[in-house]
């Protein structure tokens, strides 16, 4: 059996500038935030990037790293506009694919089936239309005769999400109530990387009905569209990832309040994660 | 006690209004985006509409007492919309005359004057299920002539677009802390369909950019009843946030 465990180092050495990354969670939740830092870290950009978008945009916009973004928004939840996406925005930083949340789905279903396009009741009568000529509409061969948006498979080169437990050969468990579109993620792209709060040995003790107490449909990410799993504890940081912690909202807030020079020199200018997580630390301790 | 007795807050004929967006909608779910939406579904749900189905704001399917009866994490929760089984009240940052919706952003969209949320899920919501608005700040900045990118489809561009937009496209209401707005006019055109007491007709004008059809002797929406009034005050709302969305 292959140990695919790595670093976030190593996943961000195996990507590469130009590349199609798709990020999993959904806006300020579940965000695999500290492969998002790694590649902070790295020389990687010029990216498309495909998310239902959150600070993983707001932090890879601010720092210059995106060509393209697929997204049916960014937000922070909690705090309703991502300000780095914004200014990005504003400032025409990156192109821009916008779809609808469905929209997105579907694509990410048809990467999943390795199908071109799949039909969706969206798009048609709104400016998604306008904004991306290239969309194109498919009608019915059958006899109602309707017409769809024809959503182009989302294909990616890389995918990065973050669950609550993975083991070491890539299947990951998710804890909390929703399990986003993580496995879709994994399931559309080339090569995708997993990281987690806690690498166990085995799964269980969940109180489940499988073996040894597991919830079986807890069991989202298949090894076999796994390419790494990165033991990464308070991963993603300041979003959320429930049961484990919750969202870290003062953090979040100090993030979307602070000029990003300022932001990045105290807390993303260390050598890794470690560095990033104690800084994290030490803001929390003046606070009190 | 009588409701005469008591003065009834604007927020709360707006709670009323929103409420009764999803009188007689079944076995559906209420989605509400905004305070005083949610307040009001949930006042649906307690009294006239007790069918309804609600979220816990994540995954959750929650009786009114707040204990789960189901799972609706998003990629289910997307596939009800499809599936019609739903009736959404979401925000505005712009609205036009035949109810074209706009959260995505302010200007061109090619470089915006201001970056909003992005289309979400306007787009499909309007296509598939009825979809009705909340403006909690009603205004010329709202209301305008036409929308800066379209989000939330209307009925002039479902129209346009072909009978796959028309299908399942409705806008039941708009409602603002001004009154109620419907599309129940020949021509799809949004109309006053009643004030909130307190507001007069130059008011909504003032406040709206576009001509608004009007009867010729304007509704006003309803009273609550007591018990709805007690249900809002002591049970849904005990901390009174519906007066921070729309001050008394």
């Amino acid at each position: 059996m292959t140990d695919k465990t790595m670093t976030p180092e190593d996943v961000v050495a195996r990507l590469s500038s130009g590349m199609t990354l798709g990020i999993g969670g959904w806006g300020s939740r579940r965000k695999p935030m500290a492969l998002v830092r790694a590649l902070l870290r790295s020389p990687v950009t010029d990216l498309t990037v495909i998310s239902y978008g959150g600070p993983d945009v707001g932090l890879l916009a601010a720092a210059g790293r995106v060509r393209k973004l697929v997204a049916p928004f960014a937000t922070l939840d909690s705090i309703p506009l991502e300000p780095h996406f914004r200014a990005a925005r504003q400032g025409g930083a990156f192109e821009l694919v916008e779809v609808d949340e469905a929209m997105f789905m579907w694509g990410l279903h048809a990467a999943a089936n390795r199908l071109p396009f799949l039909p969706v009741r969206a798009g048609i009568g709104s400016d998604v239309m306008r904004v991306n000529p290239d969309l194109r509409t498919v009608t019915s061969p059958y006899e109602d005769g309707e017409t769809f948006v024809a959503m182009p498979a989302l294909r990616m080169d890389a995918a990065l999400v973050h669950l609550n437990r993975a083991d070491r050969l890539g299947n990951g468990q998710y804890l909390g109530p929703d399990p986003y579109f993580d496995d879709l993620f994994c399931e559309a792209a080339d090569s995708a990387y997993l990281s987690c709060e806690r690498i166990v040995d085995a799964f269980g003790d969940d109180g489940g009905s499988g073996p040894g107490g597991v919830v079986p449909q807890s069991l989202l990410v298949g090894r076999y569209a796994v390419t790494g799993v990165v033991e990464c504890p308070n991963g993603a940081h300041f979003t959320s990832c429930v049961p484990d912690y919750g969202r870290d909202e003062a953090f979040q807030k100090l993030y979307a309040t602070t000029p990003w020079a300022e932001f990045a020199e105290r807390f993303l200018s260390g050598p890794d994660e470690k560095s990033y997580q104690s800084a994290v630390q030490s803001w929390h301790e003046e606070q009190k | 006690m009588t409701t005469s007795a008591v003065r009834v807050t604007r927020a709360e004929y707006c709670v009323i209004a929103c409420a009764e967006a999803w009188r007689d909608n079944g076995e559906v779910l209420a989605s509400p985006m905004g305070l005083i939406p949610s307040v009001g579904a949930r006042l649906a749900r307690h009294t006239f509409s007790p069918d309804l189905l609600l979220t816990d704001g994540e995954a959750m399917l929650v009786g009114p007492d707040g204990r789960p009866e189901g799972w609706l994490p998003y990629r289910r929760h997307l596939a009800m919309v499809t599936g019609g089984r739903r009736h959404v009240m979401m925000g505005a940052s712009q609205i036009d005359r035949f109810g074209n919706q706009n959260i995505s952003c302010i200007g061109a969209w090619e470089r915006p004057a201001r970056q909003l949320l992005g289309v979400r899920g306007a787009p499909v919501n309007t296509l598939n299920n009825p979809v009705s608005y909340w403006v909690p700040k009603h205004s010329t900045r709202v209301f305008v002539p036409k929308v800066d990118m379209i989000s939330g489809v209307g009925y002039d561009s479902a129209a346009a677009a072909g009978p796959s937009a028309t299908r399942y496209h409705r806008i039941p209401r708009v409602v603002s802390n001004l009154g109620v707005f419907d599309f129940a006019t020949p021509d799809h055109s949004m109309r006053l369909a009643s004030l909130h007491p307190g507001v007069t007709l130059d008011e909504v004008g003032e406040a709206t950019a576009f001509e608004l059809a009007v009867a010729d002797e304007p509704a006003y929406t309803r009273e609550p009843t007591p018990e709805e009034l007690r249900l809002i005050r002591e049970v849904i709302d005990p901390d009174g946030l519906r007066d921070r969305e729309v001050r008394p």
